[in-house]
Order: structure tokens, then C-alpha cells, then sequence
């Protein structure tokens, strides 16, 4: 069942150009369309610019969107007031890329995790402090680091409190931005593990934003792929690795580096006059759709 | 920490951040700013001890003959003048070009780079061009003076990877043509794959295991790299990755011995007490000398490429490890390693 459909969505963003030009508008989401089924981990990928972030924003509404419609849980969160925004924020939430920003430097670490059970009004003083000890079990801390601040953290153990700050209200869905991109390689694996865990313990559902097409394909069972605003092409992520359909998808797995220096390869370089932007998408194969 | 490059070689330095990776950069440029100094060692490059040269000579060295690239091509480009300022700017103070021929020979290496409409583009400040192409003008810097040794710290760290396999086919091509001597800093291991000969990989300030690329990739011997290898995302979709616990020490709180031994899988009695030595392995066995396939690679594309091999250094595959360590009884060591 879908827990999460958007519709054309679209943010433009307006650029002024001066006194007597007129302003230019920079389409960073431009009708994007997709549905997330409970507990699945859908991943959404492309360059720095394509608009996958800003797509991950207007979900929550932490950006408005300019139009188009998302519904979650059958409910139109482009609707809602902002105390039912309020309210339908414990059951979405976000992990931010930079564990190093994400996290205020002056608050400790256990007053972090909490901080979104006190906005909420969820439970006394004693059992939120028993949340939060049982929170940071979860994601691998240690309860007795609760009283630290966060520059006393390493990166993946900064990722780890984000991650308990984020399933601290039980959402059923979190949209995971780049989750581990900023940490060190031996520590990414720890923390795309805890993912993995907490989405099954948890019941969790993903919108896993990423440019790691190794790692999506590991985790994800679908992948949308996003360019300049658009999605251009959309589906099992096997079958997408197995026979990419849009020039760009096709350029975007040859650029992946393979770690095996015997691997031949076939560099595909884009050329942006083999497709058209506006081409609608269009079925391919079992749900697999691109804009060819 | 020793290694070499050897002329027309592509060495990749591999380590997490906070191993040293782009410290030791800096310190072959002699560029490691105070309180930081080096303590000890020598720097050779084409037989001369960099440690023992006067600062004036110095300033020949870097750029004309050691070239550095950085990470950030935002921030190692001045943002209040054009490309082509700064890329003559680097030939004039090498004397290679003079106020008049500067501009044309920028237009050249920019046209090098493949950065297109390279006469219009050489009047672009560094915000005009997107991270692609600032890097391409970095790289056009850094070739100006015709070095033999490009270091390049995480080249294409910031950028996207349809962007990355552009840069590292370009640095891939100068060298070939070129015949330079590339030190590739990278944490990423299918940079590694895609461009070194030789890989040393780094762990808190040390290299733990020197090998050639297919030595290290076919038959990985310190845990840290094993755990590195298999962390890489690849098996069954869905299955739990294979992660190396802990976190990697800050340089200043480093336990005691080889500094892996908190996190390592097959840490023994040994591992805590002291660093380990270097063991050089056996030649690996059945496989065709990696040199000669090289060789007949450069020959089939038609390249100039020429490895000029370290006269001690062929096919070596060294590690710090007790695990392969003669201090340790053979067969403690036996029942360690399988």
C-alpha cells in the first residue's frame, strides 16, 4: 500500500536579475511524480542540483512547494493547517546529510534526542529521560555519553544521534538525506546498517536521497533518478542496473567507479542532444518507466 | 611512513580522514604550516633531498616541477581574478612565458583540459564556471610549467560522479602523454581501482600495506584493508554490509602499538605492545608480473606511457602486521591467519 504519493511537484525558485531585467526562474523540481509503499526504502539519485534534496524538502514542507500534491497516509499534507503540519510531523521526519551542522554545538547530546518530545508534550521529565537512554541503545550509544555535547562525537556517531533525534516520535517515514555521504567509508557501512535495522525493527519507511549509486542499489528496491528537476527514469533498481534506458541513467552507472582495477570499462558520456527534456515518461518494462 | 613514486607511475594514497593523507602532501611541498613541522625523514625527489633545499629553490620546485592539486577548487582559485590571470600569473613566475605570450599559452592548456570555448573562458572568473570546469582550470594551473610530479589531493571529492569520471579520464590522458608521476590521494576505493599502479593505504599517520593494484585488490593482507574491501557495498541487495567497529582514533589519543588493534578482528597478543615492522611478502605466485601486462596495456592504446621502476621496489607487497610478522612463532601466526 502507498504510504506516500506525490504528484507534480514543483518548486521554482525565483532569481532577480537586476533593476530592469526581468527575474529568472530556476526550476529545481519540475513535476515530479512517485509513490513510496510502507516500509520500503525508495532511492532517489542524481547530480548536485538536480533537485533531489529540494524534493525531499517539500514532502515535509520544509520548503513550500510551488505546486502539485503530496499525499501521505491518504491525507493532503499541502493542505494542512500548521498546527495539523505540527502534528503530522512526528510521523515524518528527516536525517540531514552534515552531521557536524545538523546538531546544535551548545545543547548536550541527551537534550538533542529529547528536544522532540518536549515540543510534542510526550510524557513527564522521568520518561523522557528513559526514552531517550532506550533511544540511544538503539541506534548503538552508549546511555552514559547522554550528559556530552556533540564535538565530542565522531561523524558516524553525530549520524547515529541524528538517526535517534529522528525516530525519537515513532514516525513511519523519514526521508534520509545523503545520510552518510559525509562520513568516513569504514564507518558508512555502520550506519547503513543501523538504516537497514531500524527500518525492519521499526517498521520504517525511506526516502533514501543519494549520489552512492553502489549504496542504493545495495539497499533500495526502487530507484527513481533525477535530472535538472525531472525524474527521467524510474523502477526496480535491479532493473534499472541491468538495462538503463535514459542516456543520462546510462551515464551516470559508466561513471561509477568499480572497485576491481580488472573491470573494463565502458565510459558513456552524455550527450545532451540524444534525448528531450520534456519527453514525458512512459512504460518500459514491469514499472519501469523513463522519459524517452 | 616511507614511499616512492616512481616516474610516469600512478601511486594512490588511501586513508580515511584524519590519517595523514594530505599532511603528507604538504610536507613533500614543504607547506605544512607552524606549529607543524617535519620531525624527521627525507624527501627525495629526483635524487635531491627536498629537506636540505633552500627556500628560494623551493619555490622552483613547487609548481614547476611538483605540482598540487586541491580538493576544493574554490577555494585553491583566487575568486577576485580571472582563470587566466592566475594561470599566467603560475607561468610568468616560472619565467615560462612573458606578459605578452601568457595569454596564449593559458588559451593553450585550458584547450589541454578540454575546457571548451577556451578563448572565452579564460576571461571567466572562478564563480563563472561550474565545479567541472574549475577544476579543469586547476589542472591547467598545475600542468603550466610542464611538472613531473602531480600530487593531487581528492581531486574529485566535490564532485559529481559523471563529472569525477571526466576528470579522472583527463588526468588519466596527461599522464600518458605527459609521462608524469601521479600521487593520488583518494578514500574512494574504485578511484583507486580505475587509476593507480601501486597503492599505499594509510592508518593513523602510517602505511599499513604498499602493493601493487591487482596485489592489493586480489589478495588484501591487513585487516584494515580487508575490512576497507569488504565494506564496500556489492553482495546480495538487502544483506547487512560487512563494517569495521569503532571509529578511527584522533592523531593525538592513538593506543599504544599498531593503532588498528582496537578495532581489528584479529588482534593478538602481540598487536598492543609495539608497532609493527614491515614484512615484505613472498611474490605472489601464478600471476603474470603486473609490470609486463602494463606494459603490453600502454603498448595496445597506442601510448607513450613508460614506467621507469624503482630499481629496489618491483612487485613489492609490504605490510605491518604481526600477523605476517617473523616475530611472531610461524605457527601462532599459521593459526592467526586462517
Amino acid at each position: 500500500m502507498a504510504l506516500l504519493e506525490v504528484t507534480n511537484l514543483a518548486r521554482h525558485f525565483t532569481r532577480k536579475r537586476g533593476f530592469l531585467a526581468s527575474p529568472s526562474i530556476v526550476r529545481a523540481v519540475d513535476g515530479v511524480s512517485f509513490t513510496i509503499d510502507e516500509g520500503e526504502m525508495f532511492g532517489l539519485v542524481g547530480e548536485s542540483g538536480s533537485g533531489k534534496t529540494t524534493t525531499g524538502r517539500c514532502i515535509l514542507r520544509l520548503i513550500e512547494p510551488t505546486s502539485g500534491q503530496v499525499r501521505f497516509k491518504g491525507e493532503d499534507v499541502l493542505a494542512f493547517s500548521r498546527s495539523r503540519l505540527r502534528l503530522a510531523r512526528r510521523d515524518m521526519q528527516i536525517v540531514f546529510q552534515d552531521p557536524f551542522s545538523s546538531l546544535n554545538p551548545r545543547m548536550r547530546v541527551g537534550s538533542i534526542v529529547e528536544e522532540p518530545l518536549i515540543i510534542h508534550r510526550i510524557g513527564t521529565k522521568r520518561e523522557r529521560k528513559a526514552r531517550v537512554a532506550e533511544l540511544f541503545e538503539l541506534v548503538g550509544l552508549d546511555p552514559s555519553q547522554l550528559e556530552r555535547y556533540p564535538h565530542q562525537f565522531s561523524g558516524g556517531q553525530r549520524q547515529r544521534i541524528g538517526l535517534a533525534r529522528a525516530v525519537a516520535l515513532n514516525p513511519s517515514f523519514i526521508v534520509a538525506d545523503e545520510p552518510v555521504s559525509a562520513l568516513d567509508v569504514s564507518v558508512q557501512a555502520q550506519v547503513i546498517n543501523l538504516l537497514m535495522d531500524l527500518q525492519s525493527r521499526l517498521r520504517l519507511t525511506f526516502l533514501f536521497i543519494a549520489h552512492d549509486l553502489r549504496l542504493v542499489r545495495h539497499i533500495c528496491r526502487r530507484v527513481a533518478v533525477m535530472y535538472l528537476g525531472k525524474i527521467v527514469e524510474m523502477g526496480e533498481t535491479e532493473a534499472i542496473f541491468a538495462a538503463p534506458a535514459h542516456p543520462y541513467t546510462r551515464a551516470l552507472l559508466s561513471a561509477i567507479p568499480v572497485p576491481d582495477p580488472a573491470a573494463p570499462k565502458h565510459r558513456v558520456v552524455l550527450d545532451p542532444a540524444s534525448f528531450q527534456r520534456d519527453a514525458p515518461l512512459r512504460a518500459i518494462g514491469d514499472g519501469h518507466v523513463a522519459a524517452v | 611512513m616511507s614511499f616512492h613514486v616512481d616516474a610516469g607511475e600512478t601511486l594512490c594514497l588511501v586513508g580515511e580522514s584524519g590519517s595523514g593523507k594530505s599532511l603528507t602532501a604538504l610536507s613533500i611541498m614543504r607547506l605544512v604550516q607552524p606549529p607543524g613541522r617535519i620531525e624527521q625523514g627525507r624527501i627525495v625527489f629526483k635524487g635531491r633531498d627536498l629537506r636540505e633545499v633552500p627556500e628560494r629553490d623551493m619555490q622552483k620546485v613547487r609548481g614547476a616541477e611538483i605540482a598540487l592539486i586541491f580538493q576544493e577548487p574554490m577555494t585553491a582559485l583566487n575568486p577576485v581574478f580571472t582563470i587566466g590571470n592566475q594561470i599566467e600569473e603560475t607561468l610568468r613566475v616560472h619565467g615560462r612565458a612573458t606578459r605578452r605570450t601568457a595569454r596564449q599559452k593559458a588559451i593553450e592548456l585550458l584547450d589541454a583540459v578540454s575546457v571548451p570555448e577556451p578563448h572565452l573562458r579564460v576571461r571567466d572568473y572562478p564563480h563563472q564556471l561550474s565545479g567541472g570546469l574549475r577544476q579543469r582550470a586547476l589542472i591547467a594551473m598545475s600542468l603550466s610549467c610542464d611538472p613531473s610530479l602531480v600530487i593531487a589531493d581528492e581531486p574529485t571529492t566535490a564532485l559529481d560522479v559523471t563529472i569525477q569520471a571526466e576528470i579522472l579520464d583527463l588526468l588519466r590522458a596527461l599522464q600518458k602523454k605527459m609521462g608524469l608521476a601521479l600521487l593520488l590521494i583518494t578514500h574512494d576505493l574504485g578511484v583507486v581501482a580505475e587509476m593507480a599502479d601501486r597503492v599505499a593505504v594509510m592508518y593513523a599517520g602510517r602505511i599499513v600495506e604498499d602493493a601493487s593494484v591487482t596485489d592489493l585488490f586480489a589478495a588484501p593482507r591487513h585487516p584494515y584493508t580487508r575490512g576497507l574491501l569488504a565494506s564496500i557495498p556489492g553482495g546480495a541487495p538487502g544483506t547487512r554490509l560487512q563494517a569495521i567497529q569503532g571509529t578511527v582514533p584522533p592523531l593525538g589519543e592513538l593506543p599504544p602499538g599498531c593503532s588498528f588493534t582496537p578495532r581489528c578482528p584479529r588482534r593478538f597478543e602481540p598487536c598492543p605492545k609495539a608497532h609493527p615492522g614491515t614484512t615484505v611478502l613472498p611474490p605472489d605466485r601464478l600471476r603474470q608480473g603486473y609490470g609486463e601486462s602494463a606494459g603490453a596495456l600502454a603498448a595496445a592504446e597506442g601510448g607513450s606511457h613508460k614506467r621507469i621502476p624503482h630499481p629496489d621496489s618491483v612487485h613489492v607487497h609490504s605490510v605491518k602486521c604481526y600477523l605476517y610478522s617473523d616475530a611472531v612463532e610461524p605457527d601462532v601466526r599459521e593459526a592467526r591467519t586462517t
